[in-house]
């Protein structure tokens, strides 16, 4: 009967300290001067190391192991991150923090490149550091550019595409107004007309900035300034409110992420489906697919025209600590070659970055979607380059959710947006 | 918290029992508990060093990492400079929900910013504590009652219970997912169309369901524990002298079992406070069932300073609660195994 006594205050002690330590482990703070580090090692030449995600497709390692068999001075060892996007970006932060030298190459997601490029630690690409981006998608080389300055070499895209039922709908709607007019299709056939994704998370600050920016708005101006109290963003957030209004969008859409909506799309409840071009192999060769030869593909619907996807993908920087930039930015180009490319598309299903490869023939039979791909990137808007990302995305996520809720009005939903983006411009 | 993790385990052997029972017995043995004692110390060394390293100097790191500025841009080059010293001012915005300003001041925070949901967190935060560990409670006692009991394939049921407890708290997360789907389980058992995940009580509702099935096994268990101290004789003479079966629990089983059940409620009272995993993957923190253990993760990608703020105050929040429990409920465990003690006697 003593123990409880004893135990208590230990006990207490250890869970309450679990708590606070387990927060405590952010180091100190991100707060650089840049300057020096980006002009060391420009000319050095050794091993370095490639620092991405989990390699799921198996694409590095037999690059890695091409590259090293042609530099054997030069050799590159691949560091391979856990496959979630939180940690990998942790994981990052902590070494840059650390000035880690033996973080050389490293994979960094869209929406993080401006995040790094201003605590200054991404290489900025120019004078003897310079790629050549001219065989590139421009879209996916403003993803990869802070104020002007490319800070990394894109290295896979990716794009909305609209999936539908052709067996229902025969020429696919080019603008928002025709596809909300074919509705009428989805309620003959007792099916839901549209759905994204439209949970709470990362997914809705997609969907709503395509709304938003596919009616001719935009979330930042080019001062990365929000400017949400405009007609156009009205409109566009309006268009998703008014379809989970009167039905076209189905309510429970309201907790769909990728997945659920993909399950959705497939067992033939939707006639229109925005989701990534991961849908179509999928979609086709799975067993319980009931749209495996109805599926249709499109560009997302606009205005007048093809919409305003926001573009996904993968940029390759190189740390200002490395010793052996040179070598860097060989292997950087060396990824970002037709070649390797090529191998990319073909091995890994990643979207390449160069735009001839979306009118190569063989790639286009391996990879149908590539075309309608290829429109959906090359009117793709990034996602609101800042370096405030996480809490942009924040207030985009928080305040579209209540408006489609129906929580919130319109122009209610995208002045809070505004006022929340420019306290976070502010600091903290 | 330094000096508390500090010498208790010091201490520990010397209250603990032996010393005491061999105290009177002569000089000569008091020299060997004071060399004992030292011998104890330095034992103990390099644990107490090893929780100095991985325990007190995160948190001294993080208070005071909290009363600086986070990072903020300079307008001209795009790039981020230190913020300096804060002093308490993150405090103040997290507690009074100010947000600062372009042009420096301060103003509430709009919805839509992590700032603006301190408060919200902490109802939340509280109203999941005290729904599931009641729940758990209550379920983890009955749970008990059953395995105390002697019957055929005890040991199974007892395996069966720890199921739920021994699943990874996020498998358990992604389990309810799918059941709390649209088209899910659950609104096929009850031919309902619920959104469960896409309102706010389905979605407090979801959370709390799904945590009380995982932890519920370790109310039951650490009750069962207390249970088994109870000696067979004294219901035996219970039931000698007449008392009812709800006699029998009211006044023998429910007091026996009390230092038990105290210790039980705080572990989950404690741990409830932490609660981060559920509401992440089920709701991502929508339709208010952020909790603060969700909104200092959220916080640290905005701004690690802020954040150790909040945890900070979050685990302050977590010890006044700690210390009512241990203070007003934890006196009567002491006060309890006293005289249960001297009654047996």
């Amino acid at each position: 009967m003593k123990s409880p006594k004893f135990l208590l205050p230990v006990a207490t002690a250890g869970v309450l300290a679990l708590t606070l330590s387990a927060c405590g482990g952010g180091g100190g703070g991100g707060t650089t001067t840049g300057g020096g580090d980006a002009e060391a090692g420009l000319d050095g030449r050794g091993p370095i190391t490639y620092v991405q995600g989990k390699d799921n497709s198996n694409v590095v390692r037999p690059l890695v192991a091409k590259w090293n068999a042609a530099h054997p001075n030069e050799k590159v060892t691949f560091k391979e991150q856990t496959d979630q996007a939180d940690q990998q970006h942790d994981d990052l932060v902590q070494h840059f923090q650390a000035k880690d030298a033996n973080y050389d190459v490293m994979s960094v997601d869209l929406v993080w490149t401006a995040e790094f490029a201003a605590k200054g630690w991404l290489q900025p690409l120019k004078d003897k550091m310079a790629v050549d981006t001219a065989a590139m998608l421009p879209s996916t080389v403003a993803g990869a550019s802070y104020k002007d300055t490319l800070y990394a070499a894109p290295q896979n895209s990716d794009g909305g595409i609209l999936y539908y039922r052709k067996d229902l709908v025969p020429t696919p709607p080019k603008t928002w107004d025709e596809m909300m007019q074919m509705c009428s299709i989805a309620k003959q056939n007792n099916i839901g007309c549209y759905s994204g994704q439209f949970k709470q998370y990362e997914g809705l600050t997609v969907n709503a900035s395509e709304a938003i920016n596919s009616a001719g708005g935009s979330v930042l101006d080019k001062d990365g300034k929000p400017s949400l109290n405009t007609a156009e963003a009205k409109e566009g957030l309006g268009n998703l409110v008014d379809a989970f209004k009167d039905g076209s969008i189905p309510k429970e859409a309201i907790t769909y992420q990728e997945e659920e909506s993909r399950r959705a799309f497939q067992s033939g409840n939707l006639l229109f489906h925005r989701n990534w071009p991961y849908v179509y192999n999928l979609a086709v060769t799975e067993g319980s697919s009931k749209v495996k030869d109805k599926l249709g593909m499109a560009a997302l619907p606009g205005k007048d025209g093809p919409g305003a996807s926001s573009l996904g993908g993968h940029n390759v920087g190189v740390s200002v600590y490395s010793k052996n930039k040179a070598t860097a930015l060989d292997f950087l180009k060396f990824i970002t070659s037709e070649e390797t490319q090529r191998f990319y598309a073909t091995q890994g299903s990643l979207a390449p970055v160069l735009t001839n490869l979306y009118d190569d023939a063989a790639l286009v039979k391996k990879l149908p979607y590539l075309p309608v791909l290829k429109t959906s990137i090359e009117n793709a808007v990034p996602r609101p380059v800042t370096p405030f990302y996480p809490a942009v995305t924040q207030a985009i996520q928080e305040n579209s959710y209540a408006a489609l809720k129906g929580d919130k009005s319109v122009d209610q939903a995208l002045s809070d947006m505004q006022k929340s983006i420019e306290t976070a411009g502010a600091g903290s | 918290m330094a000096t508390e993790v500090g010498p208790t385990p010091v201490k520990a052997p010397a209250s603990g029992g032996t010393p005491i029972h061999h105290g009177p017995k002569g000089v000569g043995e008091d020299n060997k508990i004071l060399s004992q004692g030292k011998w104890a110390a330095w034992l103990l060394a390099p644990t107490i060093i090893a929780l100095a390293i991985v325990i007190v100097y995160p948190i001294i790191s993080a208070i005071v990492m909290s009363f600086q500025k986070d990072a903020g841009l300079d307008p001209a080059t795009g790039l981020f400079t230190a913020g300096g010293p804060a002093g308490v001012q993150n405090y103040v915005n997290w507690i009074a929900q100010q947000c600062a300003t372009p042009g420096g001041g301060t103003v509430a925070c709009p919805p839509g910013t992590l700032g603006a949901q301190f408060w919200s967190a902490t109802t939340t935060t509280f109203i999941f504590t005290i729904i599931t560990v009641t729940l758990e409670t209550v379920l983890g006692f009955w749970m008990a009652m059953i395995m105390a009991r002697n019957f055929k394939g005890r040991s199974l049921v007892r395996a069966a219970v720890l199921v739920p407890w021994a699943i990874p708290t996020a498998v358990t997360a992604q389990l309810w997912l799918f059941i709390f789907d649209f088209q899910g389980i659950a609104n096929k058992l009850f031919n309902a169309s619920i959104l469960w995940t896409g309102s706010e009580w389905p979605a407090k509702w979801a959370v709390i369901i799904a945590d009380t099935w995982k932890t519920t096994p370790f109310m039951a268990l650490l009750i069962l524990a207390g249970l088994q101290m109870i000696p067979a004789e004294v219901y035996e003479a219970a039931k000698v002298d007449g008392a009812s079966a709800w006699q029998r629990f009211r006044m023998i089983t429910l007091p026996l079992v009390k230092p038990a059940l105290m210790v039980a409620i705080l572990f989950r009272t404690l741990d409830a406070l932490r609660m981060f995993d559920l509401p992440y993957i089920l709701t991502g923190g929508a339709n208010n069932t952020t909790t603060l253990s969700i909104l200092v993760i959220n916080q640290i990608r905005q701004g690690f300073n802020a954040a150790a703020a909040l945890s900070t105050i979050t685990f302050i929040i977590i010890f006044i609660v700690a210390f009512i429990f241990v203070r007003f409920l934890g006196a009567n465990v002491v006060e309890q195994s006293g005289a249960t003690g001297k009654g047996k006697k």
